[in-house]
């Protein structure tokens, strides 16, 4: 299951409307071991497409390493579909590579850059596996133990 | 002559969980199949038809390997190598 806390969710979302109808792209980073998506990163997509993205290659590493200063992971990576739903393309499937994290998909292609609903679902990837999971979206993450 | 490789997680599990490991070579490819000697398995899943996979990302001293001639980058002792993954997907 995911947990994520409203502002978070919000925040993904509005990224996902803004850069409709090109596929938006990013993370939550969180202490690592603890599950917890704390930190919201949106990243550019270097691909600028509707039907793909990829982070660009000097701000992935300007990620990891400051994930790694910090003792961070990737608990989130998101991405939108924007013209079709919120499931993992054979694309996404092959190319997920962090079996610990929560790959969540939102689409927008119902909303576009407008008020309006979209999906926002999310799956463990794991050696081609796909697991979707139940998302609790809360006010405010637990207090840590 | 000692460069330190760091390995992203889906990778470790050649490197027997270790994050970053040594290896030797005055070039990338000569350093990935140090690593080959070491880690078997691994270079597969660096390289594949005699070049670097289009989804992952090498960098040497943080600059993408891509810039610098790819497995033709050369290598000095104490560079420091950064494997990673590309974070990527999409409908198509």
């Amino acid at each position: 299951m995911l947990t994520i806390d409203r502002a978070t969710y919000d925040a993904i979302v509005a990224h996902a409307k803004r850069d409709h109808p090109d596929e938006a792209c990013g993370i939550v980073a969180g202490p690592a071991g603890t599950d917890r998506p704390e930190r919201f990163v949106e990243m550019v997509n270097a691909a600028g497409s509707p039907t793909f993205y990829e982070f660009d290659s000097t701000d992935l590493l300007h990620l990891y390493k400051e994930m790694d200063a910090n003792d961070e992971e990737p608990v989130v990576i998101y991405h939108s579909h924007t013209a079709t739903e919120a499931y993992p393309s054979r694309t996404d499937i092959g190319l997920a590579m962090e079996p610990n994290a929560h790959y969540v998909l939102v689409s927008t292609r119902e909303a576009g850059n407008n008020e309006g609903p979209v999906e926002f679902r999310s799956y463990r990837i794991v050696d081609g596996e796909v697991t979707e999971e139940e998302v609790t979206v809360v006010d405010e993450l637990p207090a840590r133990d | 002559m000692a460069i330190e490789v760091r390995i992203p997680t889906i990778l470790r599990t050649y490197t027997g969980g270790e994050k970053a490991v040594t290896a030797d070579g005055a070039s990338l490819s000569a350093l990935i199949d140090d690593l080959e000697a070491n880690h078997p398995g691994l270079k597969e899943r660096l390289i594949e038809d005699g070049d670097l996979r289009r989804f992952v990302n090498v960098y040497i001293n943080d600059e993408d390997v891509r810039f610098l001639g790819g497995l033709e980058a050369e290598l000095s002792d104490g560079d420091q190598v950064v494997v990673l993954p590309a974070v990527a997907g999409g409908a198509r």
